[in-house]
């Protein structure tokens, strides 16, 4: 049995499909990225997976559960961790963890707070207010908070968005502790890196619709070849350079100040320019190419 | 790991959960609810039963006008602990804290989370309902049996006023709308409540109006704990418990509007 099984999902919200006929499968114990630019759909259809959000077409289920119908046994084995920090900011890190605990229908809240706190390494800050914590430490206890029933499935919904590095990269080291327990996990976002390095597979989302999904490493082999060639250079020299691979049927990308040629090593000497820097394609051409929009 | 199994409608253990929830902020503010929850009856019985009965009026109905003021000012203090905490406090906690987001991911449903926050409102608001009869009865109102029935009325009828409170945040586009709700209903309700000055001196038309008013009834209510009840009072809190019910299903659809794409 899947973990999240969605057959044809479609959700409007007026003039707006934000989910366009969403197919999408997590089987158990993986860690799925749901990879795409704002505005994708990502975020409805986590929303669609707690029934806070209700389809207007198609089928949903979630561990085993139809939703909406039977979306409350579905979310008291489901643990979600919002992209907006909703921590209760006057009381306590013990408290709040202990309020979803009983949300939760833990029969043991104060081990559940316990083991939740250990995860979250916040042990010695079980007595202070949240307002009191940095912003590493709310959002270590957020993903606790989603925990701390130990759910089989979690719900990551951008974990890291608007972080520091330094943040960003406690909170994988958590979230690579959750998938090496056998949680499934499935996480939107729309960092690169934050996919590469946490999905098992990776399912770009595009206009409310998933266009491509696989592993990264086989993705990239489908979308972008092995290697991507970067130019640099004034805007006219990068227009030549740009029809130049394009006429030989290369894709080719905006990345910031240059260009990226997808896929070079097809193009033969001629049509990379020497002074190209050279590097391994990445999911991040894949993403650009496939939605047509600047990755993060 | 939780084990599978199916979940009813409005259970016992989630209501609980919410309920928690409220009470573990409150311990962080309880103190200066209950200075103002205190203090404000006493300023009142001070200002408008002394004030007003050394001047102006000396009693109502056979009443001493300070046990008169102060027995209504339970219903003052009913609305103001009820209707306002839930309008100003659902609306935050939807608005600025997705407090709501957070929960409904839980296995918590609207309904069970309107009915856990309106319960909570009650208990609370039943509870500082009763601080104006204290205070009354030390400036001298004696203590009858009838009076162990207060928190009971007034538990329903903030029921009432927190149901309207949640379903009015559940309904303005933004916080400064509540102006609108206060004037056009918090006020006179409270001012047409029969605690300051006896309804039936008023026209027939407000009088049949006030009829209407759920903290009319409330007063009415306390009132016969401390000098007396009567037969219609059966269905004065008949009256205060379909409004519980009312204002319950109308907030838990305007929030299921409001919270559910």
């Amino acid at each position: 049995m899947a973990a999240i099984e969605l057959r044809g999902v479609v959700k409007r919200f007026g003039p707006i499909t934000a989910v366009d006929g969403l197919d999408l499968e997590v089987p158990e114990g993986i860690c799925l990225g749901l990879l795409g630019p704002n505005g994708a759909g990502k975020s409805t259809t986590m929303r669609l997976l707690t029934a806070q959000a209700i389809a207007d077409a198609g089928t949903l289920r979630v561990l085993g559960h139809e939703l909406p119908a039977d979306s409350k046994a579905a979310r008291a084995q489901m643990g979600v961790v919002p992209q907006l920090d909703n921590l209760d900011v006057d009381v306590t890190v013990e408290e709040n963890l202990a309020i979803f605990a009983r949300l939760y229908r833990v029969p043991d809240v104060g081990a559940a707070v316990d083991a939740a706190l250990d995860l979250s390494r916040l042990r010695g800050r079980r007595h202070a207010a949240v307002d009191q914590l940095s912003g590493g430490m709310r959002r270590r206890l957020l993903l606790a908070r989603g925990l701390v029933h130990e759910p089989r499935l979690v719900l990551l919904d951008e974990p890291t968005v608007g972080l520091d590095p330094q943040i960003r990269t406690e909170l994988w080291t958590l979230i690579g502790e959750l998938k090496a327990r056998g949680t499934t996990i499935l996480m939107s976002t729309h960092y690169i890196e934050e996919a590469e390095r946490l999905a098992d597979e990776v399912a770009v989302m595009h206009r409310g619709r998933i266009i491509s999904r696989g592993h990264p490493v086989e993705l990239i082999t489908e979308h972008a070849g092995r290697q991507t060639a970067e130019v640099y250079g004034p805007p006219d020299r990068l227009a030549e350079v740009r029809a130049e691979a394009e006429s030989r049927g290369l894709p080719v990308r905006p990345a910031g100040p240059a260009i990226a040629i997808v896929g070079s090593e097809r193009g033969g000497d001629s049509t990379i320019p020497e002074d190209a820097v050279l590097r391994a394609a990445s999911l991040e051409d894949v993403f650009v190419l496939l939605t047509g929009e600047e990755a993060e | 790991m939780t084990e599978q199994r199916r979940m009813r409608r409005l259970e016992p253990a989630a209501i609980a959960g919410v309920m928690s929830r409220e009470a573990a902020n409150f311990r962080t503010y309880w103190k200066g609810t209950t200075f103002s929850s205190v203090l404000e009856p006493i300023v009142y019985l001070l200002a408008f039963g002394l004030g007003l009965s050394a001047t102006l009026v000396d009693e109502v109905n056979g009443v001493p006008y300070i046990q008169f003021v102060g027995t209504g000012m339970v219903a003052t203090a009913v609305i103001f602990s009820s209707a306002l905490p839930a309008m100003f406090g659902t609306f935050v906690k939807h608005r600025f804290q997705n407090t709501y987001d957070a929960i409904l991911a839980a296995p918590v449903d609207v309904e069970e989370l309107v009915s856990a926050e309106m319960l909570w409102i009650g208990i609370r608001s039943g509870t500082y309902g009763c601080i104006p009869l204290v205070v009354t009865i030390a400036f001298g109102l004696d203590p009858a049996p009838g009076m162990l029935l207060v928190p009971l009325f007034c538990f329903v009828t903030a029921l009432g006023f927190a149901g309207f409170g949640v379903a009015m945040a559940a309904t303005v586009a933004k916080i400064d709308q509540f102006n609108y709700v206060t004037a056009l209903f918090v006020t006179p309700l409270f001012l047409v409540a029969g605690t300051f000055f006896p309804i039936d001196g008023l026209p027939k038309g407000v009088q049949v109006a006030a009829q209407l008013n759920p903290l009319h009834q409330l007063v009415e209510l306390v009132r016969g704990g401390a000098f007396g009840f009567e037969a219609v009072d059966l269905l004065r809190f008949a009256f205060l418990a379909g409004f519980a019910l009312l204002t319950w299903r109308i907030a838990v659809h305007q929030m299921h509007k409001r919270l559910i794409d």
